[in-house]
């Protein structure tokens, strides 16, 4: 016989259940499956109302993002044979609101992620017929790395503070404000500094670190709240020294 | 006009966990950085413990004795030692955690994690090494 193994999948239909259940489900073992996979031979096979989000299954799109044995994961990109024999566990995204079954709230993160004002500002507009702001590679690479997030939100599943304090804006929403603050065509610093340097910006950060382990795309969150804690303890200093400074 | 679709008729039914007291317990992971945090009180504690030390030495010989005796007592080692200990994992996780917080770059190129850390090490050593032989030279 085939080899299987067991997926424990977390249910929550609001019509049905108060709070989540476990469901046991038995899929074929096979090496080159991840557990999204898994999760597509379910419904396709043996529950159709299993809801799940997912798109690319390619590890670029960010919405296959669950927890997976207590981890969080994309999981488009976590092979069942990791977990062999078993049983994998599939719960939702830690922290968020569940919606239904596998599928969290998501509103929060993108409001937050506007807050942050993620696009170049410019102070002074140049005419069009003066072409494009022109970069090197060295300021290309100053920010190349924050810009490679997905906004899967893996990193707030793996935040303790995020989970304790939900007013805290998050590694993924400060590590983005970074990748824009760092863009050599940028101007917009200041603008995100105010809302940065509040107590649920940076400074509710604690550095567990965890957001820059659990992310698909190696982008350091961690490391860019840190670094931006550095920039916004000198500009404090700087106004502090200099209160004529223009702000 | 149509009316507005409901389309989510269960909306207000979202479930919400609650973190519980002891999230930390559950994995490694957290507990680690739970224990790198409580480190800060040994740090405070040395810190105390060296104010205690001047100011028995402050107060003549008698004074000192007794707070040497104190320090013989198998409480104060054992305290010392887990102190000690503690102080370490402190120092230690959070060389390992400098290059994080700093990035530099010379000549374009990023400096790589080892030398933003080695010289904090290197200054750990070196200020040791000072302290030991000011201490053991008597």
């Amino acid at each position: 016989m085939a080899e299987t193994i067991t997926l424990e999948v977390a249910r929550y239909r609001p019509e049905e259940e108060t709070e989540p259940i476990f469901q046991s489900f038995e899929v074929p073992f096979r090496k080159d499956w991840v557990v999204l996979d898994a999760l597509n031979y379910i419904k396709d096979k043996l529950d159709g109302s299993l809801s799940y989000r997912w798109s690319c299954r390619m590890g670029v799109c960010g919405s296959c993002g669950m927890m997976v044995n207590g981890e969080p994961k994309l999981t488009c990109a976590t092979f069942l044979s990791h977990y062999r024999p078993g049983p994998v566990r599939v719960e939702p995204l830690r922290y968020f609101p569940v919606v239904r079954d596998l599928v969290i709230e998501m509103t929060d993160f993108m409001v937050k992620l506007k807050s942050i004002k993620p696009w170049i500002i410019r102070e002074d507009q140049k005419p069009l017929s003066e072409g494009e702001f022109l970069q090197t590679p060295e300021q290309l690479d100053n920010y190349k790395q924050f810009s490679m997030c997905i906004n899967c939100m893996l990193c707030y599943a793996a935040c303790p503070v995020y989970g304790l304090d939900q007013h805290f804006i998050g590694p993924a929403a400060i590590a983005l404000a970074q990748r824009y603050n760092m863009d050599s065509r940028d101007q917009g610093a200041n603008e995100r500094l105010d809302i940065l340097s509040q107590h649920e910006g940076i400074w509710g950060c604690t550095f567990v670190g965890e957001c820059t382990k659990a992310c698909p795309k190696n982008v350091d969150p961690a490391g860019a709240i840190q670094q931006y804690k550095l920039k916004a303890t000198k500009e404090w200093f700087k106004d502090f020294l200099m209160p004529w400074r223009a702000k | 006009m149509k009316e507005t679709p409901v389309y989510t008729e269960y909306h207000p039914r979202w479930y919400r966990a609650r973190v519980s007291t002891y999230w930390w317990t559950r994995q490694w992971k957290y507990l680690k950085f739970i224990l790198r945090e409580l480190s800060s009180l040994s740090v405070a504690y040395f810190v105390v413990l060296t104010l205690l030390q001047l100011r028995a030495l402050r107060g003549g010989p008698a004074s000192y004795g007794e707070f040497q005796e104190w320090f013989k007592t198998p409480l104060a080692i054992a305290l010392n030692v887990v102190s000690l200990f503690f102080v370490l994992f402190h120092a230690i996780t959070w060389f390992n955690l400098a290059p994080s917080a700093m990035r530099l770059r010379v000549r374009g190129k990023r400096v790589p994690d080892w030398l933003i850390a080695g010289p904090n090490y290197v200054a750990w050593l070196a200020t040791s090494a000072v302290i030991a032989w000011l201490i053991l030279r008597g």
